[in-house]
């Protein structure tokens, strides 16, 4: 069983670090730069990769992750290719954990047994299934037994009950959910983040990182000084968007990326 | 095919989690979860206060001017020479069909919990119609998601709701039809989530929605049942009702499940045939995945993507279909068929010259579904079969299908 993203997180704390997690959407802008971006960004600092798995109907997405989706779709990208590209990229990197996010249904029509099987064996550590809340955690079992961690989300909304069974059920890390809207708006109030992000490790240790609206490398580090990671989505997104070829995606992230680790890594030195 | 699931009580269903054995439950992102359960909370408290209850037969009945009659479509069942029609006839009820028997019922709950601001998506924009009435009857803002393709389709609607001071949002995301109109507005309410209440129009969305929805129609099930005692002696043989989400069906087929000896069918939009893959026939022809918060029929393609689907009619355009009716599928409480759009529109001039009734397209998927179980019943069996809507609305739709220029 895979340890990455423990690993990881036990990692970055030990070296006063705070965690780079950016999103890309599998096979967008092209699918054949999909595992080339990924080494970018790997290379660029990212701690974990979000890798997207898109789906016609994502109701927790803003446009540009939205239009990100239905180009990889256009193109024919589905879970198997995925899986695919997440084993490609374990040839050259064995320790950056990989999450699958996405949506329930692509999955639950490919097989629980099946992926769950196929997704441990190409290396991936972690699924957030965006529509299934501890409540349906159980149509997701086989991931658990594969050893494959169920990222939760936990939002503004969140009551101190669900928390608590979100707690119970977590592993890896939860994700936070910066604001009660979409991928990509611009609501971030980082006092309130703070609050919550605190309230949510007093009640044990497992790491929060803190995504939706995170954009630059100036929210990156308001955030980060509560959150143990930062995840960045739409922003990278859009900026890979404009990516005509292969190459050009590869230097996108990595110019998308470089500025917000090395942001991050001051601001945690100082 | 599954087996068979014995049920010995079907007004047990949901359990508390919204499941209907199988199918249902709440498959949503953590931000909508506790607005759901507060959803939850105060509609079950609500559902059991005589004053909540008494305010909505109120409306029901001097707003919508409930009950609707049972009709006996006499000379339409002479001229199919077996079984005897009887019509449901919703089409009358104010704003023209069944879905303001629930739009009211969840402007209560709205007002209720103090939320001002009404969201709702729309497809043929009956549901979006039946939405702006009761904000305007109850002074509640009202936004309307809908399809940029349905907007082309339905101008007539459109413009109904802006008379009555909704704002109309065309959604150009995806296939631009209802399903995208609903991820619209979950993106408005997760947005939003603090003032505003969703006003969802059929029984599918999450736990509480199927089963809210399906309450708050019930009404035409328990009408039917006592009229027919009353005027016939006895309950109907078969139900038929038409199946997009499944409102109108679930909201006839609720009063008499447990009635074992009454059979239901639903009739799904096959469009130009459920072989040409151009069409909305979800139970009929889809498998069972997830979609819009619960567990069902969807219509999707090998990768879980949900493809666009076809009707005639923009109500029926819709590739889930609501909990309940899966579970009911699968129990084999009651059987979906498809109707082609040709059947539907058949159906819909035999009723319009037999009977002087102009039925909306999607109900016309049900009178053709009745025409053709009549045909093979003898003569003294009654169909008992929904007209949740007048066609006034489709007028457009049937002249352009048929080559007319108005």
């Amino acid at each position: 069983m895979s340890e990455r993203i423990e690993q990881r997180f036990a990692d970055l704390r030990k070296r006063g670090r705070k965690g780079l997690v950016p999103f890309m959407t599998a096979g967008d802008p092209l699918p054949e730069a999909t595992v080339a971006i990924m080494r970018a960004l790997a290379d660029a600092g990212a701690d974990l990769i979000e890798l997207g798995m898109p789906y016609s109907d994502p109701v927790a997405d803003g446009p540009t992750i939205q239009h990100s989706s239905e180009r990889a779709i256009a193109r024919g990208v589905g879970i198997e290719r995925i899986l695919g590209w997440v084993a490609e990229f374990r040839e050259t990197d064995a320790t950056t954990p990989i999450v699958l996010m996405g949506y329930l249904n692509p999955i639950e029509i490919y097989g629980y047994a099946r992926f769950a099987e196929q997704a441990r064996a190409a290396g991936v550590d972690g699924v957030l299934i965006v529509d299934v809340p501890v409540e349906e955690s159980a149509s997701i079992e086989p991931l658990r037994e594969a050893g494959i961690r169920q990222i939760f989300l936990v939002a503004p909304t969140t009551t101190e009950v669900r928390l608590a069974a979100i707690r119970r059920q977590a592993r890896g890390f939860v994700y936070y959910v910066s604001f009660a809207g979409i991928t990509g708006a611009s609501q971030l109030d980082p006092a309130d983040v703070r609050r919550r992000v605190d309230h949510i490790k007093q009640g044990g240790d497992i790491p929060v990182a803190v995504g939706f609206g995170v954009r630059d490398a100036a929210t990156a580090v308001t955030i980060s000084e509560s959150a143990d990671a930062v995840v960045i989505g739409s922003a990278l997104v859009a900026s890979l968007a404009e990516a005509s070829d292969a190459e050009s995606a590869v230097s996108a992230a990595r110019d998308f990326l470089v500025p917000i680790r090395k942001a991050l890594d001051a601001a945690a030195a100082a | 095919m599954n087996k068979p699931i014995p049920v010995s009580d079907f007004h047990a269903y949901p359990d508390a989690h919204g499941r209907f054995a199988d199918y249902g439950g709440i498959y949503m992102p953590e931000t909508l979860m506790p607005p759901l359960e507060e959803l939850t909370a105060a509609y079950l408290a609500l559902r059991d206060d005589p004053e909540f209850i008494a305010e909505f037969e109120r409306d029901l009945k001097h707003y919508v001017g409930r009950p609707s009659p049972i009709y006996h479509a006499e000379r339409l069942s002479k001229k199919i020479g077996g079984a005897q029609i009887l019509l449901k006839r919703e089409d009358l009820n104010h704003t023209g069909a069944h879905k303001i028997n629930n739009t009211i019922g969840q402007a209560l709950v709205a007002r209720r919990m103090g939320k001002r601001r009404i969201i709702a998506e729309t497809g043929a924009g009956q549901h979006g119609v039946a939405t702006a009435t009761v904000c305007a009857r109850f002074g509640l803002d009202c936004i309307v998601y809908m399809g940029a393709v349905d907007i082309e389709r339905q101008k007539i609607n459109v413009f109904r709701m802006k008379l009555l001071g909704a704002e109309v949002v065309p959604v150009v995301s995806g296939s631009k039809t209802l399903k995208d109109a609903l991820n619209e507005a979950m993106r408005d309410w997760v947005t939003n989530v603090a003032d505003t209440f969703y006003i969802i129009g059929t029984v599918a969305g999450p736990h509480p929605y199927p089963m809210m929805v399906r309450d708050f129609n019930a009404v035409v099930g328990r009408e039917a049942r006592a009229q027919m005692l009353e005027q016939y002696g006895r309950l109907p043989d078969v139900l038929t009702a038409c199946v997009g989400g499944g409102s109108n069906a679930i909201g006839l087929f609720h009063a008499f499940l447990n009635d074992r000896e009454v059979a239901m069918v639903g009739a799904e939009a096959a469009g130009e045939g459920i072989e040409t893959g151009r069409h909305a026939a979800s139970l009929a022809a889809g498998r069972r995945g997830v979609l819009h918060g619960n567990r069902t029929y969807v219509i999707c393609d090998d990768q879980g993507q949900i493809t666009e689907t076809h009707s005639i009619s923009a109500g029926l355009d819709y590739p889930g279909v609501g909990p309940e009716h899966a579970f009911l599928k699968d129990s084999g409480r009651a059987s979906y068929v498809g109707i082609t759009d040709d059947e539907a529109m058949a159906a819909f001039h035999e009723l319009a010259r037999t009977e002087g009734i102009l039925a909306a397209l999607e109900s016309s998927h049900a009178i053709a579904q009745a025409i053709k179980l009549a045909r093979a019943m003898p003569k003294d069996k009654l169909i008992l079969c929904n007209l949740s809507g007048r066609g006034d609305k489709d007028v457009q739709t049937i002249a352009a299908h048929e080559g007319i220029t108005l």
